[in-house]
């Protein structure tokens, strides 16, 4: 009895130790592949040629849902600025807010989020087939080091082209965001224009850009990891899949706040 | 030069699953693995090549210690040692004859049309000509097998492994495969390591005969050997009747 209300309260405790252990020996392992990945960026020779199928692949494919996305947020910022600005601020206000928004955080972070489904769950389903059926361990055999041939490319494509994707989905929110205001709250374009430039920074396309860069990163890589550590089968790289995801978007809301912190 | 391992063992946690297996490959000559279904013949199979590293022992291929070597050398050797996967493990998205060209590419100073050359006679090898522009997909299971054989002969390696290259096939598929396997040991002279369940594929193509049990090879000879084997767990897979070993298995 005594020895069951024991096992009863330090059950919870020995499932937190086992869970920071886990998390802690899950960290461990991504250093040692973040680290084997850097050692093999100079094996250009196998990823070279590889680039431009995967910033297609990466970048190129991913443009219209990144601009589907950001053409609706621009629609939806100028009403809502315009509800909330009603009688009490100058609707001109409606660019300022639809362009710093954009710009600042909606562009990158809804894009991020997004290509974090469409992206990292393609990579971590595609490396996570090769992996349990054996394909990358024939890489290794014909003699291709697989971080060079399958990630290197990837990630190097995601830092690249995620900027790019993210500054047409910015543009096309502020688009959105113009061309409701001009048919929908009675704007004039030099107003809309107006607002636009009122607290414009050169520095916030940058900021929009870094922070692109670095969801890049984090979508590519997690994406990668993910794949090249399942295991078990159809439900592995299902469950490898998911926890790319799961963990690149949770990744890129905690960037969302580091640049913000460290830049702003 | 050949293949040698001395005294491998290898554990996953606390299953050991080689516990010190000893055999040598002689030049020229192909060993037919057989044992019991999760004896550890695959793990063997991916410790000579280095794609698992023993916990102990030494595993010894064309002179060098596989073991030692630093991430160059290793896949310097592998450019030396074709590996055909169970599976075929083909790349799905590439095309047969871009999945036979993969290991050329690794070859220093190959031009494209000597590329191309080298698969369509790996291809005519195991007479699959004319199936470069098929993907993996719309293959039979015995062609995308004959695919991987040729993936792992184009490079011309010295040394062959075949990780159960039959399981699965009907009779005649398996026949043919073993043909090409010979053929291979004859026009290429590949030195050949076979892992097999199929006791008349091993007596097929093997010089010699090992079987893998409980972590060691419990018993190595030539097929005659092993026809006239005593050893009441040889006995017991050769006549598929477990009640020889019992008390063993």
């Amino acid at each position: 009895m005594l020895r069951r209300m024991r096992d009863g309260w330090t059950a919870p405790l020995a499932w937190v130790g086992r869970s920071a252990i886990g998390t802690a020996a899950g960290f461990g392992r991504f250093g040692t592949f973040a680290a084997g990945v850097l050692r093999a960026v100079p094996d250009v020779a196998t990823w070279g040629r590889l680039m431009v199928q995967q910033m297609a692949r990466l970048g190129v494919d991913s443009l219209p849902i990144a601009l589907f996305i950001a053409a609706f947020t621009g629609i939806v910022l100028a009403l809502q600025a315009s509800y909330t600005f009603t009688g009490a601020v100058p609707l001109y206000f409606v660019g300022t807010l639809v362009g710093k928004t954009m710009l600042l955080e909606l562009g990158p972070v809804l894009t991020g989020l997004a290509l974090a489904g469409r992206v990292g769950a393609n990579i971590a389903a595609e490396l996570g087939t090769m992996k349990v059926t054996e394909q990358i361990d024939a890489l290794e055999t014909l003699a291709y080091d697989p971080l060079a041939y399958l990630v290197v490319p990837r990630v190097l494509a995601g830092v690249l082209m995620f900027p790019i994707v993210v500054a047409f989905a910015d543009a096309t929110g502020i688009v959105g965001g113009w061309i409701t205001a001009l048919n929908m709250l009675d704007m004039s374009t030099p107003e809309f224009v107006r607002g636009l430039r009122l607290f414009f920074d050169p520095f916030d396309v940058r900021y929009s850009l870094i922070k692109a860069a670095s969801f890049g990163l984090t979508v590519t890589a997690v994406g990668c990891f993910f794949g090249l550590t399942a295991s078990g089968g159809a439900e592995g790289v299902g469950r490898a899949t998911t926890r790319a995801v799961v963990a690149s978007s949770m990744t890129i809301l905690v960037l969302d706040a580091f640049w913000a912190v460290a830049l702003l | 030069m050949s293949i040698q391992l001395i005294g491998v063992r290898k554990a996953f946690g606390d299953k050991v699953i080689l516990d010190g297996v000893s055999l040598e490959v002689r030049e020229g000559e192909t060993v037919a693995i057989v044992g019991f279904s999760g004896s550890g013949k695959s793990v063997l199979l991916k410790t000579i090549v280095g794609l698992l590293r023993p916990d102990a022992g030494q595993v010894i291929v064309d002179g060098q210690v596989v073991t030692e070597l630093r991430r160059a050398e290793l896949y310097a050797l592998r450019r030396r040692v074709g590996y055909v996967f169970q599976f075929a493990a083909l790349f799905d998205s590439m095309t047969v004859a871009e999945n036979v060209a993969m290991g050329l590419r690794r070859i220093p100073g190959m031009t494209e049309e000597e590329i191309a050359a080298r698969v369509e006679s790996s291809l005519r090898l195991v007479d699959l000509e004319g199936y470069g522009p098929r993907y993996p997909a719309e293959l039979s299971g015995g062609q995308r097998k004959r695919v991987g054989l040729a993936r792992a002969i184009a490079t011309r390696p010295k040394y062959v492994l075949y990780d159960e290259p039959t399981t699965g096939l009907d009779p005649v598929t398996t026949a043919v495969i073993d043909r090409l396997i010979l053929r291979l040991r004859e026009e290429l002279g590949v030195t050949g390591v076979v892992i097999t369940h199929n006791l008349e594929s091993a007596y097929r193509v093997g010089d010699r005969i090992a079987m893998l049990h409980g972590g060691v090879i419990r018993f190595a000879g030539t097929p005659e050997e092993v026809r006239q084997a005593t050893d009441p767990l040889v006995r017991a897979f050769v006549e598929g009747r477990p009640e020889l070993a019992e008390g063993i298995l």
